[in-house]
């Protein structure tokens, strides 16, 4: 069995419009950029795909990575729980248009619910958001004597991730926080594709360390030296790039 | 004549014990950490999943895989352990954080807390704060008594948009230390210059004491 794409190109091919694609990372942190832009790429080139569902914690931050697919028209919805970051313009302009639809979840129902995506469970209860606006028509239990909010599961066609070592069976390492929503969302889509910055042979990662097991990813292409979102944008990066 | 949000900070700190697992809300509240008395060192929790993570780094040395959940860059420091999203939440609504310390622009005697909206206009955006009011033993908040033109913050009703209900035990005001016992404010600290009336015509819900009231001292800073 082997895994392994042999470019970002291939990775991002195979998806299409209307797709709900879950995006891992927590801000910058685990954001896998090249694959983002490699969609943008793709788009850019043949208008595809477009009526995209993102799934993510934020919403973007300057003009690269998640905002740049957002500024390129490719996304009419967010699931996510913070749109705000130090230069949101891109998801803010967009919202207050009308021609961006927003999810708004609470970050840690939003984990269970990917988590519960990902491990077939269909709902589940939590205390979050009892008595707020955001648990407005859903259920509500009473568990030895406390309130609780019925939240349903969340699934999505495609997860693009990021992770430090991957092998060709897909088995994979992440670098320090980066790891936050990958793991999870790897389990929650139909199709998982991994940007990672080292493909190494199957046994080199010792199995006591592995975080997302194989099982879990469709994909795994090598990235080395991967961008971060938070020097993109202090270099005041755009992408695609301005060109004259 | 009212406590800086740094002064807030370093009373909050008083009250956490040795070893216990904290989580400070973005802003303010990171403040706290700084203040530790001598001899004592809490653990502190990032919902994007670092437990006893270190200072800021050297300008220039940071590593943009190791943030916290402002997005700021933190250090490692021995002890440290990485885990996913849904681990930080099992520790947040699981009952395993000994303190969460949260900034709030409204608290009820109810212990209801509003933080996350200040109404229907612009982008709304929630992040972390609906799960951190549920799990931790102790929800604290830190607040300027009062809003900039004189209203009191604290309330018998919230007014704005709540994260969370009967959530928030004890308050950290810039000129009061109050407890929420019950559905009622019970005072606990309060600065000595300021008479009990004056505080309760700035506090928008009966002040009830239970016991002596402290003075509310911190060094200058």
């Amino acid at each position: 069995m082997d895994k392994t794409l042999p470019n970002l190109a291939a990775a991002v091919a195979g998806i299409p419009d209307g797709a709900t694609v879950m995006i891992g990372g927590f801000g910058g942190s685990g954001s896998p950029i090249e694959l983002i832009h490699a969609l943008i790429d793709r788009f850019l080139a043949t208008g595809h795909p477009v009526g995209l569902t993102v799934v993510n914690n934020n919403a973007g931050n300057g003009h690269v990575g998640l905002a740049a697919l957002i500024e390129a028209g490719m996304v009419t919805k967010m699931i996510c729980s913070f749109p705000r970051s130090a230069d949101p313009v891109v998801f803010t302009q967009m919202y207050m248009a009308g021609k961006l639809e927003l999810e708004l979840v609470p970050q840690g129902t939003l984990a269970e619910r990917i988590r519960a995506g990902g491990a077939g469970i269909p709902a589940f209860y939590t205390p979050t958001s009892f008595g707020t606006d955001l648990a407005k028509g859903k259920p509500v239990e009473v568990f030895d004597g406390r309130s609780y909010v019925q939240e349903r599961w969340l699934k999505a066609d495609f997860a693009l991730i990021k992770a430090h070592l991957g092998d060709p069976l897909g088995n994979l390492t992440y670098r320090m926080a980066a790891r936050n929503f990958n793991p999870l969302m790897c389990m929650a889509a139909a199709v998982t594709i991994v940007q990672v910055s080292e493909i190494v042979p199957a046994g080199a990662i010792d199995p006591e360390t592995v975080i997302t097991p194989g099982i879990f990813v469709q994909g795994v292409v090598a990235v080395p030296n991967p961008a971060q979102e938070e020097d993109l944008n202090r270099a005041g990066a755009v992408y695609p790039e301005v060109t004259a | 004549m009212k406590l800086s949000s740094t002064q807030m900070a370093w009373r909050a700190a008083q009250d956490i014990e040795d070893g216990a697992y904290v989580n400070l809300g973005i802003g303010f509240p990171e403040m706290v950490a700084k203040f530790q008395p001598p001899g004592r060192e809490a653990i502190f929790h990032t919902e994007n999943g670092i437990l006893g993570f270190g200072k800021a780094p050297e300008l220039g040395a940071e590593d943009w895989d190791l943030i916290n959940a402002g997005k700021k860059a933190v250090t490692l420091k021995p002890g440290t352990a990485f885990f996913h999203h849904a681990d930080s939440f099992a520790m947040v609504r699981g009952g395993h954080l000994d303190v969460a310390i949260l900034g709030a622009y409204e608290v009820a005697e109810t212990g209801d807390l509003a933080n996350w909206s200040t109404g229907p206009k612009g982008v709304p955006a929630v992040g972390g704060a609906m799960d951190l009011v549920h799990g931790a033993k102790r929800v604290a908040v830190m607040m300027d008594h009062v809003t900039k033109d004189g209203q009191p913050k604290l309330l018998q009703r919230c007014s704005l948009p709540l994260t969370g209900v009967a959530c928030v035990t004890r308050i950290y005001s810039s000129l009061a230390v109050v407890d929420i016992v019950a559905g009622h404010f019970v005072l606990r600290e309060k600065l000595a210059a300021l008479s009990l009336d004056a505080l309760q015509t700035m506090t928008g819900a009966t002040l009830h004491l239970d016991g002596p009231v402290a003075d509310l001292i911190v060094p200058e800073m």
